[in-house]
């Protein structure tokens, strides 16, 4: 099933030069209205009648998270406010915000592409749509909300919290879509077989639309299993539109970006060179159709890949991998580099912890320690002192093996992880020097 | 086999209080205690009058409690009393835990043992071995 067949299922070279005529069309479109951009493509050496298909794109200059915020607020509008009908914006808590605007165009564009992945995760007009993402300028909830409203689905505009509710309505209201960040999916769950359900049983939940944080395959399988619910790993970005930009089919192996709305490139980051297509490196993304914040080649930090081959889902969009991780989240731990990711999917590997953790890091002299803080699940036989520590040494055998990294493992009483309504903190950096 | 309750502990000051705490406010008095402690977590174990209900308590309010068999023994208070049992315990294949061990009178001793197979209460009951109930433990008080 696909909501708009007739662009979700496009021959790819039709596809190609879709993108091409709108790529050439953004190139004059920005130029002329972004002064950013103007002075980007001269100081490139770059005119907009240079590009005359998608392969030209390389030529095009790339626009950086700094780049939106020296332009806070609007400076990077193409349309007059009178055109923007709504602004998201992602936080600012390392300097200003990067601010969004959106026309009604845009809007209904953002709400086709989340549709398409509710109606890929078995959604349709009879569904009922539990958005427990957060609303606000994050564009989680309202992302979701318009996109279950677009498929003329039942939408409960939850936001994130209040975690009691979620599951009585869950119940009650037999919600068959819950869309929100995988951590709080996980909570979900878990409180509501604390409270006595049996979410498989009691619950028609039957997918999850995930995104806005990074979930190792191995997450994905215990929310599956505590939820008794297909999840589909879902991605977007403020800054090039909210999530939907790509997402998860029912095979699940890997997202499908939207293509006729997005280029999407993998650049090695260093030398900004692209990769060959399966080789791992930073997503960059070319908004096509956007009117009020269009982006060219915008650098994400991303760490993803570009999967070969069709999808047996029928869908022709491309699809990259889950992300691996990103840019500048990438730890450094004893000269040795280290995503929080690679750490999850060892935790994952361990039936007698919870999924929850916490990664600290402190310096010790000159040498960096990590400690790394696990709950054991609430059947692990704990009586015994000597589980307890060989369950330690085996995780940390496991960290070391596949990170090279030597790990402390605590084990904490439950929920000292703190459970997160909205995107989890995993790692506490109180390196010297590195406080936050 | 008697009912111990048994509570995971991070070395954290004020944790062991916290939880004697909720025991006492939840009208459970206890008998005896011990706590085993590692580097950076401990393991609380209890006996008190009503267990179950103890952990349950416990576990409403964050810890991590449950209830544990282990197994009680009486042994006389002398020199000899408790090396008699373990000799037999050895005697029978049986790997201990963990233990501990308190007088509860001029006469008698009592042994909570953690076994590695619980069937062999059975074996001592057969050799005479005194074996204690959770009424009388928990009456101890």
């Amino acid at each position: 099933m696909y909501y708009q067949p007739e662009i979700e299922t496009m021959a790819r070279k039709d596809l190609c030069s879709l993108q091409g005529e709108r790529l050439k069309r953004l190139a004059s479109y920005v130029y002329e209205r972004i002064p950013f951009y103007r002075k980007a493509f001269d100081g490139a050496g770059v005119s907009p009648d240079d590009i005359k298909g998608l392969e030209d794109i390389t030529r095009l200059p790339f626009t950086v998270k700094q780049d939106l915020r020296d332009a806070y607020p609007f400076e990077m509008f193409a349309v007059p406010n009178a055109e923007v009908v709504r602004i998201h914006a992602s936080s600012g808590t390392t300097g200003n915000a990067t601010v969004v605007g959106y026309t009604s165009q845009d809007l209904e564009n953002w709400a086709d592409c989340f549709a398409r992945f509710l109606v890929a995760a078995g959604g349709s007009a009879d569904s009922i749509v539990q958005v427990a993402y957060g609303y606000g300028l994050f564009t989680g909830g309202l992302g979701a909300h318009q996109g279950g409203e677009a498929l003329g689905c039942t939408v409960i505009p939850l936001s994130s919290g209040n975690t009691r509710r979620q599951i009585q309505l869950m119940h009650d209201f037999a919600s068959d879509i819950l869309c929100c960040t995988p951590s709080y999916a996980l909570h979900i769950a878990e409180s509501a077989r604390e409270e006595g359900f049996d979410p498989a049983k009691d619950f028609k939940v039957s997918a999850a639309i995930l995104g806005a944080e990074p979930c190792s395959e191995g997450m994905r399988r215990e929310i599956e299993e505590k939820l008794g619910a297909r999840v589909h790993d879902i991605y977007g970005l403020s800054e090039v539109m909210g999530p939907g930009v790509a997402c998860e089919c029912g095979c699940q192996q890997g997202l499908h970006v939207c293509e006729d709305h997005f280029i999407v490139e993998v650049v090695d980051p260093e030398t900004l060179n692209p990769v060959a297509d399966g080789q791992w490196g930073e997503a960059v993304f070319t908004t096509l159709t956007k009117q009020a914040s269009p982006l060219i080649r915008y650098r994400t930090r991303d760490i993803t890949r570009i999967i070969e081959g069709a999808c047996a889902c029928g869908r022709t969009f491309r699809r990259i991998d889950r992300i691996a991780g990103r840019t500048d989240d990438m730890l450094i731990i004893r000269g040795v580099n280290v995503f929080p990711s690679q750490i999850e999917e060892v935790i994952t590997q361990f039936t007698d912890i919870t999924a929850q953790y916490q990664i600290i890091l402190t310096s010790k002299g000159p040498l960096d320690r990590v400690e790394l803080q696990v709950e054991t699940v609430a059947d692990f036989p704990f009586d015994e002192v000597r589980r307890l520590e060989a369950l330690k040494k085996e995780i940390s055998r496991e960290l070391k093996s596949n990170l090279q990294v030597a790990i402390d493992v605590k084990i904490v009483e439950p929920k000292t992880i703190a459970r997160s309504e909205g995107k989890a903190k995993r790692i506490v950096d109180l390196r010297e020097g590195r406080q936050g | 086999m008697i009912s111990q309750l048994t509570v995971f502990l991070e070395n954290h000051k004020g944790r062991l209080a916290g939880v004697c705490r909720s025991i006492a406010d939840a009208g459970i008095n206890m008998s005896a205690l011990l706590l085993a402690d590692t580097e950076d977590f401990g393991v609380l174990r209890v006996f008190c009058d009503r267990p179950e209900a103890a952990a349950s308590t416990l576990r409403d309010e964050g810890f991590r409690a449950s209830v544990t068999s282990v197994l009680g023994v009486q042994v006389p208070n002398r020199s000899g009393g408790l090396a008699d049992l373990l000799e037999f315990l050895d005697k029978e294949g049986v790997n201990v835990e963990y233990a501990y061990c308190f007088s509860i009178s001029a006469d008698f001793a009592l042994n909570a043992l953690k076994v590695s197979d619980g069937a062999v209460e059975r074996r001592l009951a057969e050799a005479g071995w005194r074996l204690v109930t959770d009424e009388e433990i928990h009456g101890l008080g």
